[in-house]
């Protein structure tokens, strides 16, 4: 099977008619990784994938896959395989006929055909069910026939559209180790999309997070999730609680910003840190986890105090819904450690962070799904 | 009792009036437009061709003369077989698969462009181009192909012009003219049942297979054309089923020496006045093309039911 290769995209900018689905991304695939595409409905992310494999022709700016230019070549000469959002898997043709189909049009005999589907078939652990039609597959035996038709075809590049979103929970969380360790098997180049952020971490080397056609943040997990670049990266990504102010002194890349529950101390984001200035509006982000109820050492400016509007027990977390006087709501989420938890709703208390591990950036759109 | 229930069921869905009128109106429909005209028909093919006085004698019994006629003709007749009216028969079933295979031709285009490809207005002005002629009454429509194709006719006098040819062609005798209007007659009935088969196939699918490697004309003969078989057999049955059994066109298009075995029935009925053989000879072209269809359906592996959809 072919190596990964890997996939460029140079300042491509994506237009139907006036609407600009994609505006100047530039992103660097490196051959064999697992890379994904992360953000809500209609953000592009879709239209990336199409120009990457060939459907839908750039406005301006390069797709390069190996280094070599792909304008004007076609999806069906192009070094890549699109798994469908839906799947598409042929229902006339029984299993091992859609996996062999690439093979089919390259007029490679039935013999060999059926003899690769098989090898395929093993590969994805349905051995023995190729003379099936596709109806009488499960979700998710569907959904590895699709990867293995796409295999088939020997890509260097395989894209996926959100292959697991038709799926239940279980089979997704399933699948996407599965995924995973098909990646590494084969070696190849994963483009993979997704409006769902735990798959995005879970699956992937590097995450490319998108907002209204324009690329916010490209990283690692840890990098996208710990040191968001923008505020719509920082509430998409996770849970987060936000808490606009004004930025009121700089030290050390640290800011102290005069927020609605006082004044914050807070790291500011990497990306952030010649852009945030004394005076500028900000917003500091403070997770969930970060929160706790005792912190040594805690000052006025890692401290909120605030009354327990709603509890809930999860088992290894116990989830607490806090509001300051002044309005602001936090959410605060407990490791379970067999202590008792609060002294119940209505109750008053101070919850307190560790500077570093709130994150203060330039004010600017929140992700709309909260 | 299953069937009283699915009666009730039927009647409480729809409503008492409404269900009845349903019933009544279908059963009429059913009872005396279809199966007693029918009967009918059946019972006159098998008989003599009396005069009024004897209908009813002791002559009038029932035979199979008429179909032996078509067959052999004649008493007497040196061939020892009807040459002339099964060749007729011959010519007609042949022309008319020749027309509905022309159609599928023309039509697989349109109605794919129609389903896949022409988006919003464009689909809509060209849904209203494939209408509009219909409004134009069946015989006008053929006495403008005469004139299109008569010796003085655009077409001739086109070719004539650009000197293409030096005397006119003779569309009508060649019955070019009588293929083209009757292919045109069934034009909207070959692509309504392609365009919804191909309507409902999901685009992907062909772009999956372009993705895959395919070029464009495997993507129809592996892809899109299995998918619309169904719609393939409804249209090309109708076609088939209505241009053997046209009329008009060929009394208006046809070459002067080339019959349609419509036009020996219609001989029968209203120029011999001989019913039961006309009645016969129209049994012979309905019971020929139901079975000719039943075997092509066999042939393509298509069963009954799935032309419905
Ligand atoms: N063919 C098209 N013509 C016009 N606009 C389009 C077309 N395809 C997509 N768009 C627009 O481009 C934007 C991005 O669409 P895209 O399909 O890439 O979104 P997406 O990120 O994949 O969303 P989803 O998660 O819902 O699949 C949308 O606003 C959409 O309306
Ligand atoms: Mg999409």
């Amino acid at each position: 099977m072919a190596g990964g290769v890997s996939v460029e995209l140079d300042r491509l900018l994506v237009q139907f008619d006036e609407f600009v689905a994609v505006r100047d991304a530039n992103v660097r695939i490196e051959p064999g990784e697992f890379f994904s595409f992360l953000g809500p409905s209609g953000c592009g992310k879709t239209t990336i994938l199409r120009t990457i494999s060939g459907f839908l022709e750039p406005t301006s700016g390069a797709v390069r896959i190996d280094g070599k230019d792909m304008a004007f070549i076609g999806p069906n000469k192009r070094p890549t395989a699109l798994i469908f959002q839906n799947l598409a898997l042929f229902p006339l043709m029984t299993v091992w006929e859609n996996i062999a189909f690439a093979l089919e049009m390259k007029g490679v005999g039935a013999a060999d055909r059926r003899k690769h589907a098989d090898e395929l078939l093993a590969l994805i652990a349905l051995d023995g069910q190729g003379d099936k039609y596709v109806h009488e597959l499960s979700g998710g035996q569907k959904q590895r026939v699709a990867i293995a038709r796409a295999l088939c075809a020997e890509p260097s590049v395989l894209l996926l559209d959100e292959p697991l979103s038709a799926l239940d929970l279980k089979l997704r969380q399933h699948m996407r180790t599965e995924l995973r360790t098909i990646q590494r098997r084969v070696g190849l180049t994963f483009i993979y999309i997704t409006h769902d952020q735990g798959e995005a971490l879970t699956m992937s080397d590097h995450v490319a997070v998108m907002r209204e056609g324009v690329i916010e943040q490209i990283g690692d997990g840890r990098t996208i999730y710990d040191d968001p670049a923008t505020a719509f990266v920082a509430s998409f990504v996770g849970e987060n609680n936000a808490l606009p102010g004004r930025v009121a002194e700089i030290r050390d890349g640290v800011a102290l910003v005069d927020t609605s529950v006082g004044r914050l101390r807070a790291r500011i984001a990497t990306a952030a840190r010649d852009r945030l200035r004394t005076d500028a509006e900000a917003i500091v982000f403070i997770r969930p986890e970060a929160l706790d109820l005792d912190i040594a050492g805690a000052s006025a400016e890692t401290t909120i105090q605030a009354t327990v509007i709603g509890e809930e027990f999860e088992g290894p977390n116990m989830h607490l819904q806090l509001r300051h006087d002044g309005g602001a709501e936090l959410r605060v989420s407990l490791v379970n450690k067999g202590r008792t938890g609060t002294a119940g709703i209505g109750s008053s208390l101070a919850a307190a962070f560790d500077p570093m591990k709130a994150v203060a950036l330039p004010s600017g759109a929140l992700s709309a799904e909260e | 009792m299953a069937k009283r229930s699915w009666l009730g069921g039927f009647l409480d869905r729809n409503g008492q009036a409404l269900g009845l009128y349903i019933l009544l109106a279908v059963s009429f429909w059913l009872l005396f437009l279809i199966i007693l005209p029918q009967l009918a028909m059946i019972d006159f093919s098998l008989r003599h061709d009396l005069p009024a006085a004897q209908q009813g004698g002791p002559q009038d019994v029932w035979t199979f003369e008429n179909y032996r006629h078509f067959i052999f003709g004649l008493p007497g007749n040196p061939d020892g077989w009807n040459r002339l009216d099964v060749g007729v028969f011959g010519r007609t079933i042949v022309a008319a698969a020749f027309v509905t295979i022309l159609n599928l031709v023309i039509c697989y285009p349109v109605a794919y462009y129609l389903a896949q490809v022409a988006r919003g207005r464009q689909a809509r002005v060209m849904a209203v181009a494939l209408v509009v002629p219909y409004w134009v009454n069946e015989i006008l429509r053929a006495f403008a192909f005469r004139i299109i194709f008569g010796a003085t006719g655009v077409i001739n006098s086109t070719l004539l012009t650009l000197g293409i040819i030096d005397l006119p062609i003779d569309f009508i005798r060649a019955d070019i003219a009588l293929y083209a209007g009757l292919g045109y007659a069934y034009v909207l009935l070959m692509v309504f049942p392609l365009y919804n088969a191909i309507e409902s196939l999901d685009r992907n699918q062909i772009e999956a297979a372009r993705d895959l490697g395919a070029p464009w004309w495997r993507i129809h003969t592996r892809i899109v054309l299995p998918f619309a078989k169904p719609g393939i057999t409804s249209g090309c049955t109708m076609v088939f089923m209505l241009a053997a059994g046209a009329l008009a066109a060929p009394q208006i298009l046809g070459g002067p020496s080339n019959l349609w075995f419509t036009q020996l029935i219609y001989g029968q009925f209203f120029e011999s006045v001989n019913w039961p053989r006309g009645a016969a000879y129209a049994i012979i072209l309905l019971v020929a093309c139901t079975l000719l269809v039943l075997l092509v359906m066999r042939l393509f592996k298509v069963r009954l039911g799935e032309i419905g959809k």
